[in-house]
């Protein structure tokens, strides 16, 4: 039925489809990829004023902390680095040691990335001593260099809570004695939030691993 | 005919055969959902544990070495430091009090048999009675 001709032209046909599927897949690659490289910016989270035609972004507070070694941390700290924050309490029953495995994966991906520093900040004041604190690092196996777990004044604990977008409440009712959040939170070297994700949900940790990337990659 | 006969036995088996299948991969459903809701974020859905902190569940023998008090520990909590697995753990964990026997029963069921543990298989009312003993010693 068929004769050879046109067996012929369906052969080159299929080449010639061929060809051209596999050039609009390169295409397509390769506008993916120039996408990513001129990729917008992290945006810069939260409420925002206009001043004299300035906008003034939400920034982090001035703040004075004291870590597991009984070093000062202040923003000074975390000069020209990023830094992710999270609250928690170490006799958490809840969610943190959940969050705590997320954050010790970002901390794990980011080991000899000087750039990134992250900061743990107890809201039981008066449990969570630096003693105590020391211990926790220990047995989660905390580079010191690495990572701050904090305590300090209980009033700029709670206040500042909401600069990092935590929530923090004391709550005899709630387990523990306290009601926050899992959320990790990447703040800038200009004290603005970037990103944030669930710490209980590790495909949302994964992504924030990608944002923290492109921060690094774009403005450090 | 036969064709079609044949053809509908096989489906049959093979569907018989996948629901056997799915049946041994996890036959305590609800105590994995218990496990989920009450102890993962501790102990991780993979029953690791974390580092220092949280002893793991998978490959543990302080759990299958301490099977006649397993009810007792969930629902009532751990307080002095245990080893596991020739480590030390301090932090001590607070008593599970929403499950029922039942559910304490399907847990443990669910603990001993999952992450290649094998440490055995517990009745309701052997539940029953370890959390009588230890109730009366309180
Ligand atoms: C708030 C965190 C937390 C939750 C939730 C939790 N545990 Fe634990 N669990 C611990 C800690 C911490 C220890 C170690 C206690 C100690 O050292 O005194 C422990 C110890 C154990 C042990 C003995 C040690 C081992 O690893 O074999 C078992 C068994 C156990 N838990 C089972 C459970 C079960 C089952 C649930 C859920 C019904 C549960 N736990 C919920 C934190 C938790």
């Amino acid at each position: 039925m068929l004769n050879p001709f046109y067996k012929q032209m369906d052969i080159i046909n299929m080449n010639k489809i061929f060809v051209l599927f596999t050039g609009l897949s390169l295409l397509s690659v390769w506008a993916c990829d120039s996408q990513n490289i001129s990729k917008e910016k992290l945006p810069i989270i939260g409420n925002r004023d206009v001043v004299d035609g300035d906008s003034i972004y939400h920034t982090v507070r001035d703040f004075k902390f004291i870590n597991q070694d009984s070093v000062i941390i202040t923003p000074e700290t975390f000069k020209d680095k990023a830094y992710v924050v999270d609250y928690f309490f170490t006799s958490c029953p809840t969610i943190c040691p959940k969050v705590k495995q997320q954050e010790i994966k970002v901390a794990d991906h980011f080991k000899d990335e000087e750039r990134l520093k992250f900061l743990s900040v107890s809201i039981d004041t008066k449990y969570d001593t630096i003693q105590r604190l020391k211990w926790y690092a220990e047995k989660l196996e905390i580079d010191p260099n690495q990572w701050h777990l904090v305590t300090g004044d209980e009033d700029l604990i709670y206040d500042i809570a909401g600069d990092f977008f935590h929530s923090a409440i004391k709550n005899d009712d709630a387990p523990g004695g306290y009601d926050h959040d899992g959320l990790l939170i990447l703040v800038d070297k200009n004290r603005h939030i970037r990103a944030f994700c669930n710490g209980l949900e590790p495909e949302e940790v994964d992504e924030f691993i990608l944002d923290v990337e492109q921060l690094l990659a774009q403005e450090y | 005919m036969l064709k079609v006969k044949v053809c509908f036995l096989f489906l049959l088996i093979a569907c018989l055969s996948m629901q056997l299948m799915s049946c041994q991969e996890n036959p305590f459903i609800q105590g994995e959902i218990m496990y989920e809701n009450f102890c993962a974020t501790c102990h991780m859905e993979d029953g690791k544990g974390l580092k220092g902190l949280i002893p793991p569940l998978a490959n543990s023998d302080w759990l299958k070495n301490n099977q006649d008090i397993l009810a007792c520990s969930i629902r009532k909590g751990i307080n002095d430091p245990i080893v596991v697995n020739g480590k030390t753990y301090e932090l001590p964990m607070a008593g599970v009090t929403a499950l029922t026997e039942f559910e304490l029963a399907n847990v443990i069921n669910y603990i001993n048999q999952a992450w290649g543990n094998d440490y055995g298989f517990v009745q309701i009312n052997e539940v029953r009675d370890q959390l009588d003993a230890c109730n009366a010693r309180d």
